[in-house]
């Protein structure tokens, strides 16, 4: 049969988050609450040197004095800061040991997120840093990536076994005070990937963190350092899941990326923060700050699958800064029910002859909202910059929204944006053609919006483009009215 | 094979289908032809199971088995074919993406494996060669950018993809040039067997030079107003179809 509106409704409502399980492994929490002796402890438990102490404490003080932004579409309860955990970490960790001593509990939290971590170190060729809760758990492939003098592990152990460049690079791209969530992050991170690639390598392997939240009422400030020395290439992918709770969890990430002279980052990420019941009940608040500097000739693309969390507030943004770099913005944000999402990009020229493209894919579906932003601006020495923008929103039903805030700030008469924009939705001729050959309408979804998504999902590594597509797949069951 | 009794079909509570009665025997061709509004387009519909038009009254039956209760999905995968006067656009999904997963979707409703790559590329290389269809094509997005001509002929490549039992062809000549409908026309013929059957639902003569039918029916104001053979569809070209509306006024 044919869906009605009300059989889409009710067979989406027993769609379940699929990630949604709780592993129960002893944690060592900390308690609630969030002052200096918080932020200082969190640094002595990381066994942190004293400039890092420090510059946690400045961005504390400077966070004290800031305000949550409200710029952004999205509504929703603002987070109580005294009411989080701001380091879990489950008992077991220990940054010391290999991948055969993890924790049997914590496999078997891989297993049913989908990576094994076996398998991907054997079969895809990935090298993976999986971070739970707080804590970097395991990165595999280390030794390999040693022979090429590429570093890739926990920050936490980056602070201690390599503070040269950590010191030099971090807070570089997103300074403490860049903003509210950024700032938090600086005073609370707990773990998160570090990685160096050396000049002229070819990092052989697609490197990967996981990470995940498990303990209740905590929040996870994961902080991501990648530099790409000259002439150096590599490709990174985040995936992120969390267990379905009741409350709200709060998640504020920094990832800074430094592509220097002739550099060349791919930055995916797969987002599936559990985004909230039927009713828009929890639900993980996701409040990210991405950015990355390139230098001359150097270039960064980012590329995101974000079907989870229930707010979203992301922009991956590039800044052009050397002559002839490139920033690149590939992006598919899914919502369904209540989720509310607000991202995009801001590509900052300041080199000559930069370039940027931007392709946005938004898909909206059930009560959600899901709003592009983005700022391609101009500056007044950036000759001859290039940008292209493409943002298309395709609508399921008729409760959802779709909205697109593109911001253009040119200062060089040789600029040359173009901007291009399409809203559609899934029309019941077009499943009806579907049904038709035999393709019943969960399938004919799916393969309207695989088709709708392509561009972007063309640009994912292989492995990654498949788990990606069963996740748009999942995030859309039963959604179209 | 197909037995149609009694259809009476309405959308948005008008009635459009006023009582058709009509039997498909494998192996037959049937031209369904009738001034514009008069219900053809509907009864392909309806035959297909879309469910914008409800059945009022009466049955359709294949091969025995009542299609009430049965979805358009499981229609097509017990054999029904139809060939959209109005191709729908998928962008970013090519012909043979979409070919591949209406197969494989069929296959599995059966208990089937999905079909190996291997023959999956050599039946399309036998029905786009017999529909004289460039490779490149296929590769293309469904019906996005597609000539009414390209539209038609993908049609029919699909048509021979899936191998129906019951092929309905809407209108499928119309938007086609001479050479066109001579190609797709052929490809018709080539598909046609004594174990299957095909509906062409058109507006004029020309196509039934090319697919001779064995029977040819006049639907008018959602009624079959008057069957014969191929010399009727001659005799309609000849008076148009308003001697038959007085006829049946009277």
């Amino acid at each position: 049969m044919a869906y009605t509106e009300e059989e889409l409704k009710k067979e989406l409502e027993t769609k379940e988050y699929e990630y949604g399980f709780y592993t129960d492994i002893e944690s060592d929490t900390f308690p609630i609450g969030l002052n200096e002796e918080i932020v200082i402890a969190i640094s002595k438990k990381k066994e942190e040197p004293e400039w890092m102490t420090q510059w946690r404490l400045e961005a504390f003080r400077v966070w004290e004095s800031m305000e949550e932004p409200n710029w952004a579409n999205v509504h929703y309860d603002k987070p109580d800061f005294q009411n989080i955990s701001y380091y879990s970490a489950p008992k077991s960790a220990d940054p010391n040991k290999t991948l055969d001593d993890v924790d049997p509990d914590l496999l078997e939290m891989y297993r049913k997120l989908g990576i094994s971590v076996d398998e991907q170190k054997k079969l895809q060729n990935v090298a993976v840093d999986i971070v739970v809760d707080s804590v970097s758990v395991a990165t595999t492939f280390k030794k390999t990536l040693a022979e090429k003098g590429i570093i890739f592990m926990p920050i936490s152990e980056a602070i201690k076994e390599h503070p040269e460049l950590v010191k030099k690079y971090m807070g570089t791209v997103v300074p403490q005070k860049d903003n509210f969530y950024a700032a938090l992050n600086s005073a609370v991170f707990t773990d998160g990937s570090f990685c160096y690639i050396p000049k002229g390598v070819r990092c052989p392997m697609e490197l990967s963190t996981y990470f995940r939240i498990n303990q209740a009422g905590t929040g996870q400030f994961e902080r991501t350092l990648l530099i790409a020395d000259e002439d150096s290439y590599v490709s990174y992918l985040e995936g992120c899941t969390a267990p379905s709770r009741d409350e709200n969890q709060l998640h504020a990430a920094v990832v800074e990326l430094i592509a220097l002279d002739g550099a060349e980052i791919k930055y995916s990420t797969v987002q599936n923060w559990f985004p909230g019941n039927k009713e828009g009940k929890g639900g993980v608040y996701n409040f990210v700050t991405k950015r990355a500097i390139c230098e001359k000739n150097a270039k960064v693309s980012w590329t995101q699958v974000e079907t989870g969390s229930a707010v979203t507030w992301k922009y991956p943004s590039c800044i052009l800064k050397g002559d002839n770099s490139i920033g690149e913005f590939y992006s598919i944000a899914v919502t369904n029910n209540y989720q509310q999402a607000d991202t995009g990009t801001k590509m900052i020229h300041l080199g000559k002859n930069t370039k940027s493209t931007i392709i946005s894919k938004g898909i909206s579906a059930g009560k959600s909202q899901n709003s592009y932003r983005g700022l391609v601006q101009i500056n007044s020495r950036a000759d001859n910059a290039r940008n292209f923008s493409q943002c298309d929103s395709l609508l399921m039903g008729n409760e959802c929204g779709a909205h697109t805030f593109p911001y253009i700030e040119a200062k060089n008469k040789s600029a040359m944006i173009e901007h291009e924009a399409t809203t559609s939705k899934i029309g019941e001729d077009q499943i009806f053609y579907c049904n038709q050959r035999g393709i019943d309408t969960e399938k004919a979804i799916a393969l309207i919006v695989n088709g709708f998504s392509k561009e972007v999902l063309n640009k994912l590594p292989m492995e990654f483009a498949v788990e990606a597509q069963k996740l748009l797949e999942i995030s859309l069951e039963g959604s179209v009215g | 094979m197909l037995k149609i009794k009694d259809l009476h079909a309405s959308v948005d509570d008008k009635e459009i289908l006023r009582g058709i009665n009509l039997e498909v025997k494998a192996g037959e061709v049937h031209a369904i032809m009738g001034p514009n509004g008069s219900g053809k387009s509907t009864l392909a519909s309806v035959i297909a199971g879309n469910e914008r038009f409800e059945v009022t009254q009466g049955s359709i039956e294949l091969s025995g088995e009542d299609l009430e209760e049965v979805s358009p999905e499981e229609r097509a995968h017990k054999g029904v074919f139809l060939s959209f006067q109005y191709p729908v656009e998928i962008p970013g999904v090519s012909v043979t993406n979409f070919m591949k997963t209406a197969i494989n979707e069929s296959r599995k409703a059966k208990g089937l494996e999905d079909m190996p790559a291997k023959d999956m590329l050599k039946l399309i290389r036998e029905k786009s060669e017999l529909l004289e269809i460039d490779r490149k094509f296929l590769s293309r997005s469904l019906n996005e950018g597609f000539s009414g001509g390209e539209k038609k002929r993908n049609e029919i490549f699909q048509m021979a993809m899936l191998e129906p039992k019951v092929a309905i062809l809407d209108e499928t000549d119309s938007g086609l040039d001479i050479d066109a409908l001579r190609i797709v026309a052929s490809g018709v013929n080539k598909l046609k067997s004594k174990d299957n059957a095909v509906i062409l639902i058109t507006h004029y003569q020309r196509l039934l030079e090319y697919i001779v039918p064995d029977f040819v029916h006049v639907l008018h104001n959602g009624k079959i107003v008057k069957s014969g053979g191929k010399e009727l569809a001659l005799e309609l070209e000849e008076k148009g179809y308003d001697w038959l509306k007085q006829e049946t006024a009277v």
